[in-house]
This record gives structure tokens, C-alpha cells and sequence, in this order.
């Protein structure tokens, strides 16, 4: 039962992980350029959705819906302000932007006076529900955590398998030349991903906030997605949230049964493990470069 | 504006190129000797700090500037090499002994870093050595009877034949010596085929194959190099500080350190020096600044975060090659004063190098 109990925690945490590491996988599929900016993102939708709430006293699901919109948005003139112009340089020169741009942005929230410094509580309606299930006790957040990302991917997955805009997405991320030629705006849909990778961001800091708390380093969790989306593989969505559900149960486990230390660190040693077994990850694309 | 041509091997070898780099060098060295005595103890402090991140940023610089593979846990080779001089002369070690010693243990946990980074590149590289920064930064805090946790460590003041260096001016020129022979040591090793070798690693792995080149060996032999200035430079900022704990060596402080080589100029030496000199006078600056700027942004915490990532972006957007990049221009510009070109500089972007394909 302890051990059911400690899976289902691991899982709604997991799923945190997986939902940004799907921001990076999503950016790095359509740009090959990788954000350090992610966990940034996520905690500037946090404060987004709870400026919204207690100061312009929006009720919780027009908040949620209007900062992952204003994220989404946010994302897209991001793209167009700082990556386009840096496309095609070395990936290590857009790796270095992008930590610049967390830089910032957790900078610039800091800066807020009296507000960016402090811990804040999400005022979410399910809030100290809780469900037993025999012996097992669930959270109403854990449970809301785990159901959002469910429907998150069912809605990317449409998006991408039906709507007209995402077979685009698709074929400009397999090959952005040939995409090119069939008159597909490849710019414009680097744009989109950038804004759907801050949207998804946003939704996961929303989903953490009432987990923990609102503050402006909550987006260092963003580091641990990173071995989320490895262990997925860097390329694939679901791959994301596997990678993420995998790190979040190890890691909830690891800090039970294992000895003190082990779960702050149960992820990079996954990730290593990974690196050296299988360096493509779960579910990484295998494509050979033509000399 | 002076032309070389060149019309020995001998000549493309040399270390000086002309004249002006003999001249211009030697006032540098004077000037560094004459430091202490013509500096405040406060500037000779930070200089020192300097010649410490410069050792650090050279060895980082030969991984990431000129070998092509970025390490994000670089604080973890500088945290290794403090720890094992703590441990070392704390058992009552000499300093040069114990400071090999660093160097070495250094080198071969980057030998054992190293070895993934044969079968990884670009950004699986950077979460393998991600990872291994965070692994190393709990080891520190967790293996207590070494370490001494988080409570941290304390270093007596470095010694060699009975002469204790515990004044800035000697401590300095200790750091000053040590900085110049690495200097040296990564000039020459750049010049020799090994160090043409990484050059064509970083430029294209396939076609390095190709020319008969080791890869794996070299890769391996360049993080260890990398690692062991790294170990070098964290046992001297160890006797600097005199006290070590594990925060000093976690993730901020790699990205402080690739921060510093990319604002420097990367692929230059230069670039390590003038890297660290921005690293160390930001603060300054940031501090100087704040009483010019609005009470509610100048005091505001997160003003040095804003500034260091404002810098970066800039930087990477605007000038690529860092500030030795800047001066090459402004070098350039000056030699050919009415007749400086526009594009000379643009930059060629490339969209076939694809971490994907591999």
C-alpha cells in the first residue's frame, strides 16, 4: 500500500517533469535548438495565473485559460524577438541564449518588489480535498495533476495526428527544406512552437503551483525535465511523458527506500545510466547523417 | 597596417608573430609583476581572482572553444580539485605535491566524464556533464567525513619550503606564476598536433575521422586537460578563500563559468582572460551602477541576475566571438582606418550541422 501510495505521488510528479520536458521536446523538434529557458517559462505562467487571480481577481479557470493563452503569446514574440535572428548559428550559441533569457526572466521577477522575493499560494477551488481509497489516500491536486496531462496529450495528439496545422509541424520538424518547398511557413510554425511549448510550460506551472508554492526559482525544477526528456528520448513527445513519469517514480522511490541524498539525485544517475545504454533514449528517433 | 608573410615553418610556428606582440607582452608582464606594488591590496585581491578564474576559463576553453564539447559541470572539476587540496595539505601535505595531486584526480575523473562523451555529442553531452555536476555536488555534501558537508572546509595558507604564502602580494605571485606557465603550456599545446587535432574535431568530427584522427583518444585527452587546469584552478581559489563548501561548486557556478568563456571570446585564449576579468568586475560594476539607477530597480535583488543574462543575450546575438571578437574589430577598423568594410565580419550561417543525424 506504501508502495501504491508513493507510485501515485511519484506519477503526479512525474507528470510535472513530463509536461515541461514536452516544452523542450517540442521546441527541439521544430527548431533542433534546446531552451534552458523552460522551467523560466513555467514559473512566469505560475505568476501569470496568480497575478490574474488575486489582483485582478479573475475566477480560477479564466485565469487559467488567459495566462496560457498570454503565455503562448508571450512565447511566440520571444521567438521572434531573440531566436530567429540566431538560427543557424552553433546549437551551443542558442544554448547560452537561452540561458540568458532564464536569466532574465527570473531576474525580472525577482525584481518585483515585494511580490517576486516572497513564496505565494496558488488559490486553486481543490484545494485540501482529498479522496481514501481503502487504505490509499489521494490528493485532490495529484489527481488533477495526473488528469490535466492526460487530456493535455489526447489534445496534442489530435493536434497533430488531424488538425492541418499540426501535419505542418510535423513535416517541417522531419525535414524543414522539403517543408519549405511545399509551401509550408516554416518560420511561422518555429513561432507556434515556441509559443505551444510556453503555453504547455504555463499549464505545468499552474498543475505545480498548488504542489508546492509560487516562487521565482520554482523553474529549477526545469533541470530536472532535462533527464525526462533524454531518458524519453530528445525528439519524441510521448517520449516526454514517459521519460517524466519514469523520473518521477524513481525518484519517489529512491527517496524512500534509499538512503538520504538519493532522491535529489536519482535522476541524474538515471540519466547517465541512459546516456550509456541506450544514448537515443526510450523512444529516440534513429536517423543517419548522409556524408 | 602590417602585413606578414610568411615564408617558413618556422615562422608560422612562432609563438610571437611580430615584434608588437614582443613589445606589447612584455608591458603586460611588467605591469602584472609591478602589480603589488602599485595596486591597492583590495584590486590585487580581485586580480588574483582573475588569474584564477583564467586558469579555470583556459581549460574550459580548451574543451568548449576548441575541442567542441561544452561541459555544463565544470564547477565539479574545480570542486574536486579544492576538495582533494583541502584533504591533502589539511594531512599535512607540500603544497606542489598535493597540488598535482588535484590536477591528477582532476584529470581522471574527467578522463572517467569523458568517456560517455564518446558515444554522445552536442546536447546529450551537456546533460551527461549536467548530471555529473549535480552527482559530484551532493557527493561533497554527503561524504562528511572528508568534506565536512555542508558545515564546509577550512585550508590552511599554501607552502612550499617553508615559505607560507599568507599575504595577498605572495599569494599572488604564486597565482601569477601558475597562470603564466598554464598559459604557455595550452599556447604550445595548441600549436602542436594535438592541438590541431581538437581544432578539427570542433570543426567537423566526420572529416577529423577521416584525416586519421583518434577520436575517442582526443576527445578523452581534452577533457582531462580541460579538467586538470580546472582541479588547478579550484585548489588555488580554495587557499584564496581559505574555506571551501559544496554550494561553491553547484550548477550556477558552471554556467558562471561557460558564461565566461563565451563573453570572453570563444576559441581564443585571449578570450579566457578577458572572460574573467568581465566575471570578476561585473559585480563591481553592477554595485557602482546602483546609485545611479531608481531606488526601486538599483537596491531590487534580481538586478545582477537581469544584468548577467541581459549581457549573455546580447552578446550572443550581437557578438559571437566575445569581447576579443570586439577588439579584433576595433583592431581592424583602426588599421584600416578609411576603408573598413562593412560585412567583413558577417557571420556564415550553416543549417546542416544537426545534432539528429548522427
Amino acid at each position: 500500500m506504501q508502495f501504491l501510495q508513493l507510485l501515485i505521488s511519484g506519477i503526479s510528479q512525474g507528470c510535472i517533469y513530463g509536461l515541461i520536458a514536452l516544452g523542450f521536446v517540442l521546441i527541439y523538434k521544430a527548431t533542433e535548438t534546446v531552451s534552458f529557458a523552460q522551467g523560466e517559462l513555467m514559473m512566469l505562467g505560475a505568476f501569470c495565473g496568480l497575478a490574474l487571480m488575486t489582483v485582478l481577481g479573475f475566477p480560477f479557470w479564466m485565469a487559467v485559460l488567459a495566462s496560457i493563452l498570454a503565455m503562448g503569446l508571450f512565447g511566440v514574440v520571444l521567438e521572434r524577438a531573440v531566436i530567429r535572428p540566431i538560427l543557424g548559428q552553433p546549437a551551443f550559441s542558442i544554448v547560452m541564449l537561452t540561458i540568458g533569457i532564464g536569466y532574465v526572466l527570473r531576474g525580472l521577477v525577482t525584481m518585483i518588489p515585494n511580490i517576486g522575493t516572497d513564496t505565494h499560494t496558488l488559490p486553486v477551488p481543490y484545494k485540501d480535498l482529498s479522496f481514501r481509497l481503502g487504505a490509499l489516500v489521494l490528493n485532490a491536486e495529484q489527481l488533477v495533476v495526473i488528469g490535466a496531462t492526460a487530456a493535455l496529450c489526447v489534445l496534442l495528439f489530435a493536434m497533430f495526428r488531424y488538425s492541418k496545422l499540426g501535419i505542418a509541424m510535423q513535416a517541417s520538424s522531419q525535414n524543414q527544406l522539403a517543408a519549405y518547398y511545399m509551401g509550408i511557413p516554416v518560420q511561422r510554425l518555429n513561432g507556434l512552437a515556441w509559443g505551444l511549448a510556453a503555453a504547455v510550460a504555463a499549464v505545468a506551472g499552474l498543475l505545480l503551483a498548488p504542489i508546492t508554492f509560487v516562487h521565482a526559482n520554482m523553474g529549477l525544477i526545469g533541470l530536472k525535465a532535462f533527464p525526462a526528456a533524454v531518458v524519453g528520448g530528445f525528439g519524441s513527445l510521448p517520449g516526454a511523458i514517459v521519460g517524466g513519469l519514469v523520473i518521477g517514480i524513481v525518484e519517489s522511490l529512491s527517496g524512500f527506500y534509499l538512503p538520504d541524498g538519493f532522491k535529489d539525485t536519482a535522476a541524474y544517475i538515471v540519466v547517465l545510466i541512459m546516456l550509456m545504454v541506450k544514448p537515443n533514449g526510450l523512444f529516440g528517433e534513429k536517423l543517419r547523417k548522409k556524408v | 597596417m602590417r602585413f606578414i608573410f610568411k615564408t617558413s615553418y618556422e615562422q608560422d610556428l612562432r609563438l610571437a608573430k611580430h615584434g608588437g606582440h614582443v613589445f606589447w607582452y612584455s608591458l603586460l608582464a611588467v605591469g602584472l609583476v609591478a602589480a603589488p606594488w602599485v595596486a591597492p591590496e583590495y584590486w590585487l585581491a580581485q586580480l588574483t581572482f582573475v588569474l584564477i578564474y583564467a586558469i579555470v576559463g583556459l581549460g574550459l576553453m580548451l574543451l568548449a572553444g576548441f575541442t567542441g564539447l561544452f561541459s555544463l559541470g565544470h564547477a565539479a572539476f574545480l570542486g574536486v580539485g579544492a576538495y582533494t587540496q583541502a584533504v591533502l595539505t589539511g594531512m599535512g601535505w607540500p603544497f606542489a605535491l598535493s597540488l598535482a595531486c588535484a590536477a591528477g584526480l582532476s584529470a581522471a575523473v574527467g578522463v572517467v566524464v569523458g568517456l560517455p562523451a564518446l558515444r554522445v555529442k552536442g546536447i546529450y553531452l551537456g546533460m551527461a556533464t549536467l548530471s555529473f555536476g549535480f552527482i559530484v555536488e551532493e557527493v561533497f555534501a554527503r561524504w562528511e567525513s572528508a568534506t565536512g558537508g555542508n558545515s564546509g572546509k577550512h585550508l590552511v595558507p599554501p607552502e612550499i619550503w617553508g615559505f607560507k604564502f599568507e599575504s595577498t602580494e605572495s599569494f599572488y605571485f604564486l597565482c601569477l606564476v601558475i597562470a603564466v606557465v598554464s598559459t604557455l603550456a595550452i599556447l604550445n599545446l595548441l600549436r602542436s598536433p594535438t592541438g590541431r587535432a581538437f581544432v578539427a574535431i570542433r570543426d567537423s568530427e566526420i572529416s577529423a575521422q577521416s584525416m586519421g584522427i583518434h577520436l575517442a583518444r582526443y576527445k578523452t585527452l581534452s577533457f582531462s586537460i580541460s579538467a586538470a587546469l580546472a582541479g588547478i584552478g579550484g585548489a588555488l581559489y580554495a587557499h584564496k578563500l581559505q574555506f571551501i563548501s559544496p554550494d561553491q561548486f553547484n550548477i550556477l557556478q558552471s554556467i558562471d563559468l561557460l558564461l565566461m568563456i563565451v563573453i570572453g571570446g570563444l576559441g581564443s585564449v585571449h578570450g579566457a582572460f578577458l572572460g574573467a576579468i568581465f566575471l570578476i568586475s561585473m559585480p563591481q560594476l553592477i554595485s557602482l551602477s546602483k546609485d545611479w539607477l531608481p531606488a526601486a530597480v538599483g537596491q531590487a535583488p534580481g538586478l545582477q541576475a537581469v544584468v548577467y543574462g541581459a549581457v549573455l543575450i546580447a552578446f550572443v546575438l550581437f557578438e559571437p566571438m566575445g569581447l576579443y571578437g570586439r577588439w579584433l574589430k576595433v583592431r581592424t577598423w583602426l588599421q584600416m582606418f578609411p576603408f573598413y568594410r562593412k560585412g567583413l565580419f558577417k557571420r556564415q550561417k550553416s543549417f546542416q550541422k544537426s545534432d539528429r543525424l548522427r
